[in-house]
């Protein structure tokens, strides 16, 4: 049997990146409780566009989790009320009938609103390109056992490749700090036979980047790792940590 | 090494390594401290404290020590302006409902500053006198030290008397339980900004680093305490 809720929505509504936002106030009527809650977002908007007036804006992408793309700060906390499930994740089944729920875009200096809800994470893109890749020539690929790797190295190089560069770290966190999302591109490579040619130097560049686009300094708090959708883990702060003063004292 | 030291790394590695710096002045402090427990009329304790001014490698760390707060005080003070700023001056409306992170570690810089507090009496009323006025309790004393008579300053008399006022042994728990907080968030984080942590070692750390605090924060207030109300006359 299906069930629906009513609830009523405080969205940040802010026409551009210059211009003062506020709350705006919406009432939906019966939500069916196995929605998502960017289905619940899709059905307010399409009530809004049947009135003619502006939709609200908000990122999406794929929808299942992995791609990064949706954000949303809900009721106090990044992605919302559920643990490590991101926003596209999270369902109307987590919210009370009658419940209130506030929608704000993620707050941080190094993420500026574009529109409504939607954030500048361009940031990110440009910590990866100043070093978190390998440079390969190219040929035939080789062979999966030609290079053992451990099985524990191997692991932690998947977790921490399972961050999807979302920004609920920085979101969560009260230094506006982008250390978990750096330490995750460090990791899920510095584990690695290949990986580690270009280690020393990804580690300084990514930090290099990371301190110039103004996100502040990690105080290991911790509220990244507990509001991060993937889990990505504190100890990959410590190995950056390593990576770039091992780095540094080799210069 | 400026681009080490200037990157928000390297600050932090500042602010770690003075903090387990002044962990290691902390854990000297206390040994001294639990001397003023020995029921001897202080002999023991003047004997330290005659040890601590006058052995030269020990005066020689004392600035080092004075350098290890200014750097500590500094840098906690740059890093938390930038990060104020690197946050920006949008606040969430709905709240931090985040839940498992401890107060301690978001209050860092409050409860640093309380510790500060803390300090700049405790400098006025021991080191100041110690060092530079002098004062009357510090009169000479004669004591034995491995059989030899030697004359020390009475710094027992001093300790004692001051401890003999009730706002100031208040003052002095509430500097120490603000210290012991301080610590339970510092003590493991310092160990994570060098490097030295990973899964296991962070459950061990954060353990490690609770006892610690506590043992510093409830070992300085209970001498203070215990020399109130049974050390007096």
């Amino acid at each position: 049997m299906e069930n629906t809720i009513n609830i009523k929505l405080k969205v940040w509504r802010q026409a551009g990146p210059k211009a003062k936002g506020r709350f705006e106030t919406f009432e939906l009527k019966n939500i069916s409780t196995d929605s998502s809650f960017l289905e619940m977002l899709d059905i307010l908007n399409e009530q809004l566009i049947n009135k003619g007036e502006e939709p609200v804006a908000f990122d999406h992408d794929c929808r299942e989790g992995i791609c990064g793309m949706c954000s949303l700060y809900i009721n106090g906390r990044p992605h919302g009320p559920d643990d490590d499930v991101t926003t596209c994740q999270l369902h109307m089944r987590k919210f009370k009938d009658g419940q209130t729920i506030t929608i704000e875009p993620w707050r941080s200096a190094g993420f500026p609103v574009i529109k409504d809800l939607i954030v500048d994470r361009g940031a990110f893109d440009k910590i990866i390109a100043a070093g978190g890749y390998v440079s390969v020539n190219t040929g035939g690929v080789p062979d999966a056992n030609a290079l053992p790797i451990p099985k524990p190295n191997a692991d932690e190089a998947m977790d921490a490749a399972s961050c999807i560069g979302c920004g609920a770290c920085v979101a969560a966190c009260k230094n506006g700090s982008a250390m978990l999302f750096v330490s995750a591109k460090v990791s899920q490579l510095a584990l690695l036979p290949q990986g580690k040619v270009e280690g020393a130097r990804r580690a300084k560049n990514m930090v290099a980047k990371m301190d110039e686009l103004g996100f502040g300094n990690c105080t290991n708090t911790g509220a990244c790792e507990v509001e991060c959708p993937k889990g990505i883990s504190l100890a990959n702060i410590a190995r950056l940590n390593r990576e770039f003063l091992s780095a540094k004292a080799q210069d | 090494m400026s681009s080490t030291l200037g990157s928000s790394i390297g600050k932090k590695l500042l602010m770690s390594l003075s903090g387990l710096f002044l962990i290691m002045f902390l854990v000297v402090h206390l040994t001294v401290n639990s001397f003023l427990l020995i029921p001897d009329g202080g002999e023991f304790f003047n004997a330290g404290a005659h040890f601590m001014a006058t052995t030269p490698a020990i005066r020689l760390i004392e600035p080092l020590l004075a350098i290890g707060f200014l750097v500590h005080i500094l840098w906690g003070v740059k890093l938390t302006i930038e990060n104020r700023r690197a946050r920006g001056n949008a606040r969430y409306a709905s709240g931090k409902k985040t839940t498992g992170v401890t107060w301690a570690s978001q209050n860092m810089l409050v409860l640093g500053i309380t510790v500060g507090a803390f300090l700049v009496l405790h400098i006025a009323q021991f080191w100041v006198k110690m060092k530079l006025t002098g004062d009357p309790l510090l009169d000479h004393t004669t004591i034995s030290i491995g059989g030899v008579e030697t004359e020390v300053e009475n710094a027992y008399a001093l300790v004692n008397t001051t401890f003999s006022y009730l706002w100031i042994v208040v003052v002095y728990v509430i500097g120490a339980i603000g210290l012991a907080i301080h610590l339970s968030h510092g003590f493991w984080s310092a160990f994570q900004t060098i490097g030295f942590s990973n899964e296991i070692w962070r459950k061990r750390l954060t353990v490690l680093g609770n006892i610690f605090a506590w043992l510093m924060g409830l070992g300085f207030s209970l001498i203070a305490v215990l020399q109130y109300f049974f050390y007096q006359g």
